[in-house]
């Protein structure tokens, strides 16, 4: 075993890492009860399932034809940045429009808080 | 109620930079590989439209203190252009030329009039991408 070998090895390895943590992802979507906890697993997961995918192809580039992808970087850096904000919006918009927490939840801080700012707006 | 969302404003502050980049270079790298006049504009206008959701539309208008149908305009007044300049040659409507030029910095590149003619197609696609968003975004 030479060593593009190995270095192809380990791309291969990375998109197939990142391939079973999307179907991770979208058992938890399926599964987990309300919105917050879905874009928990929808977030966090998914964007390193699509991390390690670009990785993978990366590397695989490098040691294959050995062509550094600039747009691939990029695409990992973007990705990484982009993607929880999203999931942030997303959660958020729907924190602000009243969607239900899941039975089993014990403590909602951000209420007091929210509530707390709303009384001292209202004086 | 003024909302605070300064995760969405500073994230957009450092991604801008990263769209802008592949716009660009999608515009350039439009001869020789996918890209081109059409899907770089649409990225650059994608930029702009960001800016415009994430701030406010009269911020951003006073950045960019362009009038977009004014860009559109501009963009065809381009793309025919270079097709009224084939007949300065004597040669049929939108003939390109291209030809090898020493750079200083860049070395041997090859310079197209196409490029000119994709400029303004993308120059369109903002001015039209950028005034349709502002004006279906006002309140009548």
């Amino acid at each position: 075993m030479n060593v593009s070998t190995i270095a192809e090895f380990i791309a291969v390895l990375f998109m197939l890492i990142g391939a079973i943590m999307a179907v991770i992802s979208a058992i938890g979507i399926i599964r987990f009860p309300d919105i917050y906890t879905r874009s928990h697993a929808g977030t966090k997961s998914s964007t390193l399932a699509v991390l390690l995918t670009l990785l993978g192809a990366f590397l695989y580039f490098v040691t294959t034809i050995g062509f550094v992808s600039v747009r691939l970087l990029l695409g990992i850096i973007f990705v990484f940045i982009t993607s929880p904000v999203a999931g942030h919006l997303i959660t958020r918009a729907a924190y602000r429009a009243k969607v239900k927490l899941a039975d089993t939840t014990i403590e909602d801080e951000l209420a007091d808080v929210l509530n707390e700012k709303e009384r001292s707006e209202g004086k | 109620m003024k909302i605070n969302n300064v995760i969405l404003k500073t994230v957009t502050k450092v991604v801008i930079y990263i769209i802008l980049t592949l716009a660009v270079y999608l515009f350039l790298a439009g001869h020789n590989s996918p890209g081109g006049g059409f899907i770089g504009g649409l990225v650059l206008s994608t930029a702009f439209v960001l800016l415009f959701i994430v701030y406010d539309i009269e911020t951003i208008q006073k950045a960019l203190p362009f009038d977009f149908k004014k860009v559109a305009a501009l963009g065809a007044f381009l793309a025919v252009g270079t097709g009224f300049g084939s007949f300065v040659f004597d040669v049929p409507f939108l003939t390109q030329a291209f030809g090898y030029f020493n750079l200083p910095f860049f070395g041997e590149v090859e310079l197209t009039t196409v490029t000119i003619f994709e400029l303004g197609v993308a120059l369109v696609v903002v001015g039209v991408v950028v005034t349709i968003i502002l004006s279906i975004s006002e309140d009548v």
